[in-house]
């Protein structure tokens, strides 16, 4: 049960194999057994989920076909949702509880999937490792002895999906985090182009970054949840009123005719030798399915990790003013005046890597600094979208690896940010572009999975989950667990 | 371009954090050097680039002027710190 895919598991469902409560259970049986061992989950919802499937259970036997109906999955902790306690990984909302649904959550509520809990993640989606939640670091459960970093920020997620904990999860993307923390797990992590998924009841990171988007053991599976998270949404501005296509109806496996390139300037001597080799034997396999490769050249994509690092700063020092103590999250004990209640609930509400954040954006956006940081990056990031444009008219999708390394020990990367900055190389300049791109399992580097990554052309996402459900078709990375003491196997 | 730990607390002061006085070096080591790989950018030519604001480039969508909430204060309170009478509490403003 725990390898079916969402549409089997919707076919299982259907022919009375088991019922929603009996799915939900074993799950919430295995992240009772297990998660102490990983930390994948901040909130299990044991009696709502539980309700929901019973509810489920009831439509089914009345007739219900919906896809999702009864299928259990987990949220990242970045989604508000009614009721449930919702912290961004943060101590500064500990205790929050939303009035209201994200459109994301509500489309799962109204496709009758069930919530098994919200997952782990970094503070408010500021991380690649998982290190910086309040609630405790994720342990990625592909590590052996030593406890290896599940990437971020979306950790919780992979990790909970990788070791069986949840069938998928939602994920959200600012600069790699579906598809560094998918990669580092072995998983499918699709972000979808900027304003295809709803960012209301998201909670904001970097506005103009920021996407949700689906995570899962398959392209197939990404498709399903991609579903049910499009869509055009009056309360979000910045939304896309565009139609969304039938995602799972375009895995027709064809790539005949496909063009990918491949950028000269990830395919040189700094690509990770054991990477290139993954990478070469997912390009032999792409060209037994018809695919045609051809080199292409994004000459700004060095610049892609400066620019971010002004820009998601400089928006996230702006959406983060809004946690003041005053109408919800953390306040500080006995504050002597409004000042002192600012200063002391952000200050203990935030933890480092957050404050951090926010000080280099308010510098970046101080008097006299703008033009020399915020409006050079800015100009910067559409010199990055130029190139994407100019190489996208020749070539249908462009394929690198996904990140420098797989993953990593805890504290090995030391303690300078700008070493930890320099992981998302190869995933930042699709957020700034604002493009959809894909990570891929494609073959293991020490034991461990490696992700490739496939950029795309706006709005091109049923495309680019074809070939990655034609790679799949081919390929048996996808089928690979973690087999150890962390995630103790049985189907 | 460099920043002091005196910049450190005016920055910190504008953005309302505190920083203890043993974490202020650290950190405007860490600033310094995350400004010094935002410094790359400067070796960009951006000249007749106008910055990019959406990458659809897409502009406010506007909606009807029409009033669709209803008033759902009390239950937008109940994850207040402190209300009275439907009001947010805050220490005292103006003596």
């Amino acid at each position: 049960m725990l390898e079916l895919t969402i549409q089997e598991l919707a076919k299982g469902l259907r022919d009375k194999e088991f019922t929603s409560v009996e799915l939900t259970q074993a799950y919430l049986d295995r992240i009772d057994k297990l998660d102490s061992k990983i930390n994948s989950y901040i909130t299990v919802s044991k009696e709502q989920a539980l309700a929901n499937a019973a509810a489920a259970d009831e439509k089914i036997a009345a007739g219900d076909t919906g896809l999702w109906t009864g299928i259990p999955f987990a949220h990242k902790d970045i989604f508000c949702t009614e009721g449930t306690l919702t912290t961004c990984g943060s101590k500064m909302l500990h205790n929050f509880e939303p009035p209201y649904n994200a459109t994301v959550a509500q489309n799962f509520i109204d496709a009758g999937a069930v919530c098994l809990g919200k997952t782990n993640m970094d503070e408010f989606a500021m991380g690649s490792t998982n290190e910086s939640s309040y609630y405790g670091k994720v342990i990625n459960p592909w590590s052996g002895d030593k406890h290896l970093v599940p990437g971020g920020s979306s950790g919780g997620s992979a990790a909970a999906v990788a070791a069986r904990l949840a069938p998928v999860a939602t994920g959200t993307d600012t600069g790699g985090s579906i598809r560094q923390p998918a990669a580092f797990c072995g998983l499918t992590g699709l972000k979808p182009t900027y304003g295809r998924v709803s960012r209301y009841g998201m909670i904001a990171f970097a506005s103009s970054l920021d996407q949700g988007g689906p995570m899962a053991k398959t392209a197939e599976d990404c498709a399903a949840m991609l579903q049910v998270m499009a869509g055009h949404d009056a309360k979000d501005s910045t939304s896309i009123d565009k139609e969304v296509p039938d995602y799972l109806a375009a895995l027709s496996g064809d790539l005949s005719g496909l063009k990918i390139g491949l950028p000269k300037e990830y395919f040189n001597e700094h690509l990770n030798p054991e990477i290139a080799k993954v990478l070469d034997e997912a390009i032999e396999v792409l060209k037994g399915k018809g695919v045609e490769f051809k080199e292409v050249s994004l000459p700004n994509s060095q610049l892609g990790v400066p620019a971010y690092y002004v820009i998601a700063p400089a928006e996230a020092s702006a959406n983060l003013s809004r946690f003041d103590g005053v109408r919800y999250g953390y306040r500080c004990e006995e504050p002597n005046d409004l000042m002192d209640m600012y200063l002391r609930s952000r200050s203990e509400g935030f933890g480092d890597e957050v404050k951090r954040r926010i000080m280099v954006g308010t510098y970046a956006l101080s008097a006299g600094y703008y033009d020399a940081y915020y409006n050079k990056a800015m100009q910067v990031r559409r010199l990055i979208k130029n190139d994407f444009e100019n190489a996208f008219k020749d070539v249908d999708f462009i394929l690198g690896p996904t990140t420098p390394s797989p993953a990593f020990g805890f504290g090995e990367k030391g303690d300078d940010p700008v070493q930890m900055y320099l992981e998302d190389v190869y995933t930042i300049t699709a957020n700034l572009a604002g493009i959809p791109a894909m990570s891929l399992p494609a073959g293991t580097v020490d034991g461990l999975p490696c992700g490739i990554q496939l950029l795309g052309n706006y709005f091109d996402e049923a495309r680019m989950l074809n070939v990655g459900y034609a790679f799949q078709q081919e390929t048996e990375w996808h089928k690979q667990r973690p087999e150890n003491s962390l995630t103790e196997l049985s189907a | 371009m460099s920043i002091s730990p005196d910049d450190i607390q005016k920055i910190a002061r504008l953005s309302r954090l505190q920083i203890e006085d043993d974490k202020v070096e650290k950190l405007s080591g860490d600033i310094n050097n995350i400004l010094g790989l935002v410094d790359q950018l400067q070796q960009a030519d951006t000249s007749n680039v106008a910055p990019m604001a959406h990458p659809l480039d897409a502009v406010q969508t506007l909606r009807a002027d029409q009033v669709t909430e209803t008033n759902q204060r009390d239950k937008y309170q109940r994850v207040a710190p402190a209300t009275e009478d439907g009001l947010f509490l805050v220490p005292k403003v103006i003596e």
